[in-house]
């Protein structure tokens, strides 16, 4: 089996105002020629203007097994949103 | 194309998982939830996207290859500047696919390895040599639209990944039909030698073409779990019907003849919406050709084991050099 080349994650701001957006992933030996590659795998188009490249190895994720027990408990608290509060038409805009 | 479903079957033995896992699976993917990585899966889902994506990836890069043959030899520089940014698309779409296929876990050098060694296959329509021109032409305007009609169903493919790559590829494709439509065009109304090179091209290249599709419904064993997974969402003869219909006017509006005697506009068809009949397809032919005896296999992927090996070297050299210079890091850091 032939070494394998790290893989990266490439995350692109499509223009300034924006943020970076995860665009896809690729191989390469070292950070620079990570953006090299990123530059001609993902702005073939003008896409962006600027370019993140992170180790795929420096990434951790949270396990999708768990997903009930983080995010599901948001969903009973109404009262974190503005529209949980009456507030009578007469006193406008809030 | 490049992938209407798999050639051939997954591999891999059966599974043993619950009953229940299996149709908690199948309530996700009805519901139209999209399936990421590291979601649990059943290993026929896996596997067969896998395969899939795999045999997708192997295609676009393969793909590379008879028009690549072009470059040099482009008739002008408009159309040399073209054919260039085409083919490094498709380099593109391989490389968006291939990272979409290691998200399942396997690796870019396994599925490279399978490719070099016969193992994994790619779509039929590349082991055709591109003759002439008008080849070039008709390749944008036939297997690219073929490629797009398969392709556009893909971005709703319920596995994440492989929809995410796919909406890339499709907003990237439609150049690639509409260069080759204009190749086609301009020598469909040039001289009698341009028109008969392109009807010639024509000639060889629409049955091909068809059978990008893949096999006939009632012949496509795993296509039904496919749908059922939603992994495609048309069967392939409704695709190659669809692909048929659009391409026929195409055509005809440059005075060019489909290679099919049986051909009828068919006023029932389609629902009462109208559509072509067509003549039989050689799928004799088809396999011959997917098992790589069609006529440029074996330089199809010479070409690709010299690419692979003629690039070890600097492979080796840019990990060597990413070595030396993280050390040289560490040293200063220390310092
Ligand atoms: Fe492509
Ligand atoms: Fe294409």
């Amino acid at each position: 089996m032939t070494e394998t080349t790290p893989l990266w994650e490439v995350f692109i701001r499509p223009r300034n105002g924006l943020a970076h957006k995860h665009v896809g992933s690729l191989h390469a030996a070292d950070e620079v020629l990570a953006l090299q590659a990123a530059r001609d795998v993902y702005t073939r188009r003008g896409e962006g203007s600027s370019i993140w490249v992170v180790p795929s190895s420096a990434i951790t994720a949270s396990d999708p097994a768990a997903a009930e027990e983080l995010f599901d408990p948001t969903a009973d608290k109404p009262y974190r949103h503005p529209t949980f509060y009456d507030i009578p038409d007469d006193v406008g805009h809030m | 194309m490049y992938a209407q479903g798999l050639i051939g079957k997954p591999g891999g033995s059966v599974s043993d998982e619950t009953e229940e896992f299996l149709a908690a699976f199948q309530a996700r993917i009805d519901a139209e939830e999209k399936i990421e990585p590291k979601d649990a899966m059943p290993a026929a889902y896996r596997r067969t996207l896998v395969r899939q994506i795999g045999q997708h990836a192997h295609s676009e890069i393969v793909g590379m290859l008879p028009e690549g043959n072009w470059i040099t030899r482009a008739p002008s520089l408009k159309r040399k500047a073209a054919l260039l940014a085409k083919v490094q698309d498709e380099g593109g779409h391989g490389l968006y696919l291939y990272a979409a296929a290691e998200t399942l876990g396997v690796s870019r050098e396994e599925m490279t390895e399978e490719l070099l060694d016969g193992r994994a296959k790619y779509s039929s329509i590349f082991n055709y040599p591109t003759l002439s021109w008008a080849d070039i032409g008709i390749i944008g305007w036939l297997v690219d639209g073929a490629a797009i009609m398969n392709q556009i169903p893909l971005c709703r493919c319920s596995f994440g990944p492989y929809a995410r790559a796919m909406i890339r590829v499709c907003k990237e494709e439609s150049f690639h039909q509409r260069q080759g439509y204009e190749i086609v065009m301009t020598l469909a109304r040039g001289s009698e030698a341009q028109r008969e090179m392109v009807q010639d091209a024509l000639n060889r290249w629409w049955w091909p073409s068809l059978m990008m599709f893949g096999p006939h419904d009632a012949d496509s064993t795993h296509s039904d779990q496919s749908m059922k997974w939603k992994i495609k969402r048309f069967t392939n003869d409704d695709l190659r019907q669809k692909f048929i219909d659009a391409t026929v006017p195409q055509a005809e509006f440059l005075g060019l003849s489909v290679p099919d005697p049986d051909l009828r506009w068919n006023p029932d068809k389609n629902g009462g919406k109208g559509g072509y009949d067509h003549g039989a397809i050689d799928w004799d032919e088809f396999w011959r050709v997917v098992k790589g005896h069609g006529p440029m296999a074996r330089d199809r992927i010479k070409a690709r084991r010299k690419a692979w090996e003629d690039g070890a070297w600097v492979r080796d050299a840019a990990r060597a050099h990413a070595k030396k210079r993280a050390a040289r890091k560490a040293v200063l850091a220390a310092e």
